[in-house]
């Protein structure tokens, strides 16, 4: 990355009678023009997109990608986001022209390869988690969650209850959990944490009712704490009535050594793009597959990948069904992706995943808990939570003066490194999440601590060094109060 | 194992730094019976070589047809720029731009699609959240209803794609919104007489239609936003946004809200996916908009910069009571727009809409010549789709799937039609291609 701020907008690059495509002649050319629009249906008004050249549109796009990070610059950190490796095959073979210009009315027959795909990645991953059966059509993990959530809601209403309204879901839960369940019409009821920051099962007992719809988990949670209660936790939920849901989210650490669906889960969705690898791409697309334990199959949207006895796949509808989430088979170039990384990993690399993403957590948290306040000792998974800089660094949390995990984390841009998820989960009020994953060498774990220490030291002898920090990035922290206040959203 | 960068003397070292004796040891508060005790049913590992000859085998196994299909999905030009720009790992391998100082990348292109949707559509605003254009649609049906605070009626027109109007119903049955969908003209458009009785009830709180519809017609919307204004609803115009270019656009209508699929301008078929959906609207209803929004502002140089904001309306800050729980930032997707936007430009898009549109009129023309075939809404405008009405001997489904047979994706039958084709062009497609075309149909059908 330079530190040279390349901030223009390609608007501000554009010049009138400037081109940047190339177009063969019109072969009906003076046949059929845009005159020939009904004069009230036509577009007066001018577009005012940009007028560029090639070669200035590959510049423009390149220099901006130069005031970037990517998980290809260096560590990423982000707690939750499970920001590992994006592997360059699977990019490669998801641009195969034989999936990419498929277009998705194209009937099944003319398909099939596409389909095996589908089907054989929905088989994988129902003998990962222990489930029955999954769809690949949600878009997200939020769109999953929805989906997941449906599911649940449509069960109960196949059976004639209606009376289950609410969804259980703890305090520490990511924050779409509860707004999913607003989207999908469901009540929220927040289960405490215990001091150990898993579930408190007293808080949870009253909770329990025929108005209960199920509850929604993370395990680990977004503590990065194995909720060793599960088996008890689920064991209640079904003896109200409820069905367990779980957030793939924080899959990763447990992948190849122990499933959901063994844990007492019902229902569950997974981002492709953090266990599976698929990239993140600033954000989207992702893809969050659901899976179910058996007997809530039916329920799963339309339309269904089926395999026939004679090996052929069809795209099947099913009148039990939710309904529909996706106008098609899901993000379908993300499912190529994951599949070409299940390849790769095998049975034989499956359970390395989780063991040596829970390894570079847990020795993260043993080299940093002299310098970092740590709310909860003991064995972490896949991340762990500290609660800001310990007061001999950083000074007391209840002094206006005191250096704030915000503080750390922009500094940390300084070195090279993505900054950890901040001021979540919602349980600390300095909270710094730190999820290093697989892929990280020990290596790059030495050097992040090094420097997690240096700025340790840092924010003791010169606190203001990390208040106006970074000072090496393109651009110095942002007002985001003024992003607000005049809100400028179009150039 | 590639990915995995450690020795097993950087495991031992970590071990022993950690105090665990092995790496099982780290599992040790998991409950012993739910530990998997066999290996898992999955295949052998795969190298790399042998990773892509398995995917090759299965991408070769699909026949990839001469497109004339579009229901929703167009077979336009990527141009060879966009896949270069769009692969640039500090883009892809990236977050969402929470840290905004080592995200200007990001921040700086989503800005620049936010800007591009605005100004297409006429909107004030865009976000850069959408999945897909039927999800698009499902959330302008819940600003709707969040806008009106005490309606949860809304209207949509049943001349929109079939799958949107599926996944807008699912929306509407889970989150409580009373959905009714208004059956089409016997013209194929929408029947706004019918809106304004249902308008007339005063507890609507918005009305959904398309700006072209499933059967390829462009619709007249005039008087919709005054009908609707004058009952307080909302309307919201679904369109597929490269038209936008050459049509009168929603803003220009006096919609709300416009969304749609933005596939059309740039982004391969893939299948399904993925695409992104776009969701524009008016200043005064941005605390009610789902998603991500990029905003400009300073940094503490004082130089120009990007950032998320109004994050108060997100499912990270406000949780259950968030405008919607959508996470996802489209960001490569926004990419893909903003880039091929770039290139093609305001003549780029006239071209690309009059090319595919001179090709749709003109295979209308060639298959009309047929005595088998007929427009199926003679006195409608259209663009690059039309909707042909088929009495031939041969029945449909089996004249489409021969087509397949020999190469061509004959557009779509419509949905719970027997008799109803609908075909698209795009500017990829040649004179030889639609002179193949027709002559295949001919040969089938003989007639």
């Amino acid at each position: 990355m330079n530190n040279t701020y390349y901030g223009h907008l390609v608007f501000e690059l554009s010049k009138p009678g400037r081109t940047g495509y190339s177009l063969p002649e019109n072969p009906w050319a003076g046949a059929w023009t845009l005159n020939e629009i009904p004069e009230p249906l036509r577009r007066t008004t001018p577009t005012d997109l940009p007028e560029v050249d090639e070669p200035t549109v590959a510049r423009h796009y390149t220099n901006m990608s130069n005031n970037n990070f990517g998980v290809d610059t260096g560590f990423y950190p982000l707690g939750s986001c499970t920001m590992k490796y994006n592997p360059k095959v699977d990019e490669e073979v998801a641009a195969l022209p034989g999936f990419t210009a498929l277009h998705p009315e194209q009937g099944a027959k003319y398909a099939q390869g596409a389909l095996a795909l589908y089907y054989e990645v929905q088989k994988m991953l129902a003998e990962l988690t222990g489930l029955s059966e999954f769809t690949l059509n949600p878009y997200a993990g939020a769109h999953g969650e929805l989906t997941g959530l449906m599911v649940i809601r449509a069960y109960h209403l196949a059976k004639g209850d209606t009376a289950r309204v609410k969804i259980i879901v703890p305090d520490s839960a990511h924050g779409t959990n509860p707004a999913s369940a607003a989207v999908c019409g469901l009540q929220i009821v927040q289960v405490k944490s215990a001091a150990d920051g898993t579930v408190d099962i007293e808080d949870l007992k009253p909770l329990l009712g025929p108005d209960i719809a199920g509850m929604m988990m993370t395990n680990p949670n977004t503590l990065g704490i194995f909720e060793h209660n599960i088996p008890e936790i689920a064991r209640l939920v079904h003896e109200c009535g409820g069905l367990m849901y779980y957030d793939g989210a924080n899959f990763n650490p447990i992948l190849g050594v122990c499933r959901p669906g063994d844990m007492g889960f019902d229902v569950m969705h997974i981002n492709l793009h953090k266990t599976f690898a698929t990239p993140h791409g600033g954000g989207g697309p992702g893809s969050g597959p659901v899976g179910v334990r058996k007997g809530l199959e039916p329920f799963l949207p339309n339309p269904h990948v089926v395999k026939g006895e004679d090996g052929t796949f069809s795209i099947e509808t099913s009148p039990d069904a939710l309904g529909r989430v996706s106008s098609h088979l899901g993000n379908y170039g993300i499912i190529i992706r994951a599949y070409a990384y299940l390849l790769t990993l095998g049975r034989e690399y499956v359970s390395g995943v989780g063991k040596l993403s829970v390894l570079n957590a847990n020795y993260i948290k043993a080299c940093l808990k002299d310098y970092y306040a740590l709310p909860i000792d003991g064995l972490c998974k896949h991340e762990f939570v500290f609660d800001g800089l310990r007061e001999e660094y950083g000074g007391a949390h209840s002094s206006p003066l005191h250096v704030t995990t915000l503080d750390v984390a922009k500094r940390l841009l300084d070195f090279g490194f993505h900054a950890p998820t901040i001021y979540f989960p919602l349980l600390f009020h300095e909270a710094m999440m730190i999820e290093p994953t697989e892929t990280e060498s020990k290596d790059t774990l030495d050097r992040f601590i090094e420097t997690m220490k240096t700025i340790a030291e840092e924010a003791k002898a010169d606190p203001t060094l990390l208040k106006t920090a970074p000072h090496h990035t393109p651009i110095g922290r942002p007002d985001d109060v003024k992003a607000v206040k005049d809100a400028k959203f179009v150039f | 194992m590639k990915y995995f960068p450690h020795t097993p003397d950087d495991i031992a070292q970590m071990l022993q730094r950690i105090g665990a004796g092995s790496l099982d040891e780290l599992f040790a508060e998991i409950p012993d019976e739910l530990k998997l005790k066999r290996e898992l049913d999955l295949p052998k590992a795969q190298s790399e070589l042998e990773v892509r000859r398995t995917v090759k085998a299965l991408a070769d196994k699909n026949c990839v047809l001469t497109c004339f299909a579009g229901a929703g999905v167009y077979d336009h030009y990527t141009p060879s720029v966009i896949p270069y720009i769009t692969s640039r790992s500090e883009f892809s391998t990236s977050y969402t731009p929470y840290q905004a100082e080592i995200s200007q990348g990001t921040l700086q292109y989503i800005f620049e699609y936010q800007t591009m949707m605005a100004r297409l559509t006429g909107m004030d605003l865009s976000n850069a959240s959408m999945y897909d254009g039927a999800t698009a649609t499902a959330e302008a049906m819940m600003m709707c209803v969040a806008a009106a605070k005490k309606r949860n009626r809304v209207l949509i027109s049943g001349t929109m794609l079939p799958t949107t109007l599926a996944v807008v119903k699912t929306y509407a049955r889970f989150h409580g919104v009373d959905l009714v969908e208004v059956a089409p003209t016997a013209d194929g458009t929408t029947d706004k007489a019918q809106l304004s009785v249902l308008l007339e009830g005063g507890d609507v709180a918005g009305v959904i239609v398309p700006l072209t519809n499933y059967f390829g017609i462009i619709e007249d919307l005039s008087g919709l936003a005054e009908a609707c204004h004058a009952q307080k609803a909302l309307l919201v115009v679904n369109s597929i946004a490269s038209v936008l270019g050459v049509l009168k656009s929603p803003s220009e209508w006096g919609a709300d809200i416009a969304c749609g699929d933005a596939q059309s301008l740039g982004i391969p078929m893939s299948y399904g996916g993925p695409y992104i959906g776009y969701l524009c609207t008016k200043d005064a209803l941005v605390r009610k908009m789902p998603g991500r929004l990029v905003g400009q502002t300073t940094d503490a140089k004082g130089q120009r910069c990007f950032v998320l904001t109004m994050q108060a309306r997100e499912q990270h800050i406000r949780r259950e009571k968030a405008t919607s729980n959508i996470c996802t930032a489209q960001g490569m997707m926004c990419l893909y727009v903003a880039a091929y936007l770039s290139l093609m430009g305001a003549k780029g898009l006239n071209a690309v809409n009059e090319t595919s549109a001179a090709g749709a009129h003109a295979l209308c023309d060639a298959l009309c010549q047929l005595p088998c075939f007929s427009l199926a809404f003679p006195t409608q405008p259209f663009l690059n789709e039309f909707t042909l009405k088929y009495t031939g001997a041969l029945p449909l489904a089996e004249l489409h799937d021969r087509l397949a047979e020999v190469g061509f994706l004959a557009g779509v039958i419509a949905q719970g039609s027997d008799d109803l084709l609908i075909l698209a062009v795009t500017e990829q497609r040649t004179a030889e291609e639609v002179d193949a075309l027709v002559k295949a149909v001919k040969s089938l059908t003989q007639c």
